[in-house]
């Protein structure tokens, strides 16, 4: 069987709660049980791992929600509360009381040991993805307004398609010839530099990346590249060079729109804006 | 032995006397120097020279210093820029509940007026009694917000006052005519005819709403300029009114304000059922804060759309300000939104699930919140996944960029709109339960509306999840406005299951009126933690409003060159908002503890034990004067 990891361990924890369900567990138990199962899912569920901050956040959702959903009636929260009350009160549930009471600080200090015990490495950072533009840029000497700046070549793509077909293939040299280093050779952001690079380069086949963008965003980012970023924003850590020195004007159009066409996305259209 | 005792003391004296002569013969010979003698006393000495030459230069540069109108003054300790932060904060949330108390006040009087019912006047007087105080605390902060906008930034000041100049007149005609009728409204309850009372609550809302249009013309044209030069001198007042931002945001305040005062209202009731001391008074704030929390879930439906148009419409306006909102700096705000809103769901959820306890025969519904919270809780989740995540460098070299490949699909819009539309058809679905609660159905068309009810439900959320899925194939636009058909379609499956709800329910046999009291503690204060976490989303949305300018008082046109000019990190951010939510809520329970002193018993001298007796009858005390 060939099934992603995510299935095997949906179906097992489906099969967890069918147990509980056969067996009529109580609030407590089915209460418990479930937590535990979701904090597996979301653990080891995947086959790229869910970073801490994404399980910690979703975590704390569903013990909110778990919290909610025992203390909303009288019936569930004596449900929850009874077995605790029982292992309490009850002389007969001594032994397990015992355990309990040395299994608690035996497991914190269990989640201490592995907290501690990881490699050291930066800590974790919210960067800003996209950096806002300015309204204007100059580019080879040209002031160029990045409100109502569109690729000159895009309406090529319908009134000549051929012409537009040159300047995807020259997109695509300029690609190879320069960006492929860092950015990889399928856009992915995978490329041969990459291990020297912190944060990695930016993954043009992710869908959420330059489809969200309008073109003129893209021409900004090649054309000023790291040293461009606006202050107010930063600190901005990117190795990309300001390629305005090195390249075109109609060589950075040519690559903005290769970039779309072999990942197979589109701009994002400009908006209604309000002149 | 006294003579012995007289001649040494004598003697121990004329020592003293001895010594004191000794020192100052000695101290009157001392050598003074020049510098250290008292003016008058020795001639002036080279310093003294030095002194006075120091202070004529100054008298004469004070003389011949030249008028310069000074652009910042400093604000001690914390800085002009959060001094006016938070008076501006304070007076927005006491304007805002100023603003949304007579509104559905008045709404409440109407129903109490046409259903004769006399509990609803009660209710809509008891929220009134809330405002007076409050009116006084928002113009109060409005006084601080305008002094500080003067004394601290006087040249930006100047700036706004040469383009709205003419509409200051208006506003303070307005304010008056705003507290004459607040006064009237709630000292003349009762005392007019109901119609007349009614019109007077009007005029309020009225006059309130027209003073918040003007107030917003002013902060939104700072984001979205319109109606001057390129230099920025003014071509036209109404122009710079209207600017882009100006009716989105109109709309957006009227909306949140309204849930804003809703919450804190039913805050008001929970603090006062928590200190009842009756069943009848439980009962009577129980009702309270269900309307109370009604009213702020209505109002807080329709809010993440009002706030779509308003992102849209700033992207629309400025890409640069959109990117700044949403992909930028403050992008991450939008993540603490998020939890926040989905806090508010599940509160919501929570408190109307906690009230089916008060419903003799609402027990069967228990075995569907199970379900429901799955959904409000799956919802949560997608709609608090960031795009980029907060990782270490190994996770982001595992995920190979700062989205995960199978969650990254979750932070984009489609996701988050069709979260949130779930997430307000499963409110309304426990809504529903609570409002069938104990109730059973007697017309013959029981079955076929129930079907039709589901139908509707099952068709309103497939378009939202076709629509949510189809959304990652198209582009950014097309899928921005898909936003619209699904908000539709919920809105029209919420109005038309209403309608089918209420005739199916006309005449239903009832298990048992609500007994009101009878709710767990525990959901008062849900009440509270909901007021609470309004009024914290409100100051940190106002702060992304007000902070994506950057570093421009008027966006483009007056740039901030003063020392705050700089974007304040997230967690200082959010220590201010907190403060100052902090600050509002000490002052609300002193409103709240204001309005309660109506109830209490007037003060009387406390008597001694005893002395009752001795006190002079009331005929006597007559015959006295």
């Amino acid at each position: 069987m060939s099934l992603p990891i995510i299935w095997w361990v949906a179906l097992l924890l489906l099969a967890v709660q069918l147990v509980l369900w056969k067996s009529r567990a109580g609030t407590f138990l089915w209460t418990l049980v479930s937590c535990f199962s979701f904090w597996v899912f979301l653990r080891f569920g995947f086959t790229v791992p869910v970073p801490q901050s994404v399980i910690s956040l979703y975590m704390g959702i569903a013990l909110l929600a778990a919290a909610a959903y025992v203390t909303s009636s009288r019936d569930r929260l004596e449900g929850f509360t009874g077995p605790l009350v029982r292992l309490c009160t009850e002389p007969a549930r001594r032994p397990l009381l015992y355990a309990v009471v040395l299994l608690l600080p035996a497991l914190a200090a269990f989640a201490v040991y592995r907290q501690m015990n990881v490699k050291l490495e930066a800590p974790a950072f919210g960067r800003t993805i996209h950096p806002a533009p300015p309204d204007s840029i100059t580019v080879h000497d040209k002031a160029l307004n990045l409100t109502t700046l569109d690729n000159p070549y895009r309406t090529l793509e319908k009134s000549d398609p051929p012409a537009f077909a040159s300047h995807v293939a020259n997109g695509r040299r300029v690609y190879y010839e320069n960006c492929f280093y860092c950015h990889g050779d399928a856009l992915r952001g995978d490329g041969m530099y990459i291990h020297g690079l912190n944060p990695i380069p930016t993954n043009f086949a992710d869908a959420g990346a330059i489809a969200l963008l309008q073109e003129s965003f893209i021409f900004w980012r090649i054309s000023k590249g790291g040293p461009g970023l606006p202050e107010e924003g930063g600190p901005w850590d990117t190795a990309m060079p300001a390629w305005e020195k090195f390249l075109t004007e109609e060589e950075m159009w040519d690559v903005t729109l290769f970039l779309y066409e072999f990942s197979n996305q589109r701009p994002r259209a400009r908006e209604g804006v309000h002149e | 032995m006294i003579k012995k005792g007289l001649a040494a003391a004598l003697l121990a004296l004329l020592g003293l006397a001895a010594i004191v002569g000794t020192s100052k013969f000695l101290m009157d010979r001392e050598y003074k120097s020049p510098a250290l003698t008292p003016p008058g006393q020795t001639a002036e000495t080279p310093r003294d020279r030095g002194l006075a030459d120091q202070r004529a230069e100054q008298e004469k540069a004070d003389k011949e210093k030249p008028y310069q109108e000074a652009e910042y003054r400093p604000f001690p300790k914390v800085g002009s820029r959060v001094a006016v932060w938070v008076a501006a904060q304070l007076h927005l949330l006491f304007a805002a509940f100023v603003l949304a108390v007579p509104l559905f006040a008045l709404i409440i009087e109407f129903i109490g007026y046409r259903t004769k019912d006399p509990r609803y006047d009660r209710l809509a007087h008891e929220f009134t009694k809330l405002l007076s105080v409050s009116f006084s605390l928002t113009a109060t902060f409005g006084a601080m917000l305008t002094f500080g906008l003067i004394i601290l930034y006087p040249k930006f000041t100047n700036y706004l006052v040469s383009v709205f100049s003419p509409t200051f007149l208006p506003y303070v005609g307005l304010f008056f005519f705003e507290a004459f009728f607040l006064y009237t409204y709630y000292y003349g309850w009762g005392k007019f005819s109901p119609r007349v009372h009614l019109l007077l609550g009007l005029g309020l809302n009225v006059v309130g709403t027209a003073i918040m249009l003007i107030a917003n013309a002013w902060l939104t044209f700072m984001t979205s300029p319109s109606g001057i030069s390129e230099t920025g001198a003014l071509i036209s007042t109404w122009d710079a009114v209207r600017n882009f931002t100006w009716m989105p945001i109109n709309i957006h305040r009227i909306i949140a304000n309204v849930a804003f005062g809703g919450s804190v209202a039913a805050a008001y009731a929970a603090f006062k059922f928590l200190g009842a001391k009756t069943d009848e008074e439980r009962a009577h704030y129980d009702w309270m804060g269900y309307i109370g929390n009604f009213v702020a879930i209505c109002a807080f439906l329709p809010l993440p759309f009002a706030g779509y148009w308003l992102a849209k419409e700033i992207y629309a306006y400025s890409q640069t300000l959109g990117l700044t909102m949403m992909g930028g700096a403050f992008s991450w705000l939008f993540i603490i939104q998020a939890v926040l809103i989905g806090n508010l769901f599940l509160g919501a959820n929570y408190y109307l699930w906690l009230g089916m306890g008060r419903i003799q025969g609402a027990q069967h519904f228990q075995k569907y919140i199970k379900y429901l919270l799955i959904l409000v809780a799956l919802c949560f989740m997608v709609w608090a996944t960031p795009r980029s995540i907060i990782s270490t460098v190994s996770e982001i070299r595992a995920m190979g960029g700062s989205s995960h490949p199978a969650l990254g699909f979750l932070g984009v819009m489609s996701a988050k709109n069709t979260a949130v539309n779930i997430l307000i058809l499963t409110t309304y679905v426990s809504f529903l339960l609570y409002r069938r609660g104990g109730k059973t159905p007697t017309v013959k068309w029981a079955k076929t509306g129930n079907l039709a009810q589901l139908g509707i439900f099952l068709a309103a959320a497939s378009i939202v999840l076709f629509l949510g899925v189809y959304g990652y194939f198209v582009e950014a636009s097309v899928r921005i406005a898909f936003s619209i058909p699904q908000v539709l379609s919920v809105l029209f499956a919420m109005v038309s299951v209403t309608v089918i709800d209420v005739f199916l329910y006309k005449n239903a046999e009832q298990a048992g009126e609500p007994r009101w009291g009878q709710i767990a503690p525990i959901s008062q204060y849900v009440l509270i933690f909901i007021a609470v976490t309004f009024t914290w989303l409100m100051g940190l949305m106002g702060y992304v409003r007000s902070g994506l300018r950057q570093h421009w008082h008027v966006y483009g046109v007056i740039r901030d060159t003063s020392v705050d000019a700089f974007t304040p990190t997230l967690g200082f951010a959010t220590k201010v908002v907190s403060v100052t939510v902090l600050i509002f809520f000490l002052l609300i329970s002193f409103v709240f503890w204001l309005a309660s002193l109506g109830g209490k018993k007037d003060w009387e001298p406390r008597v001694k034990e005893g002395a009752k007796n001795n006190l002079p009858e009331p005929e006597d005390l007559g015959a006295a004067v």
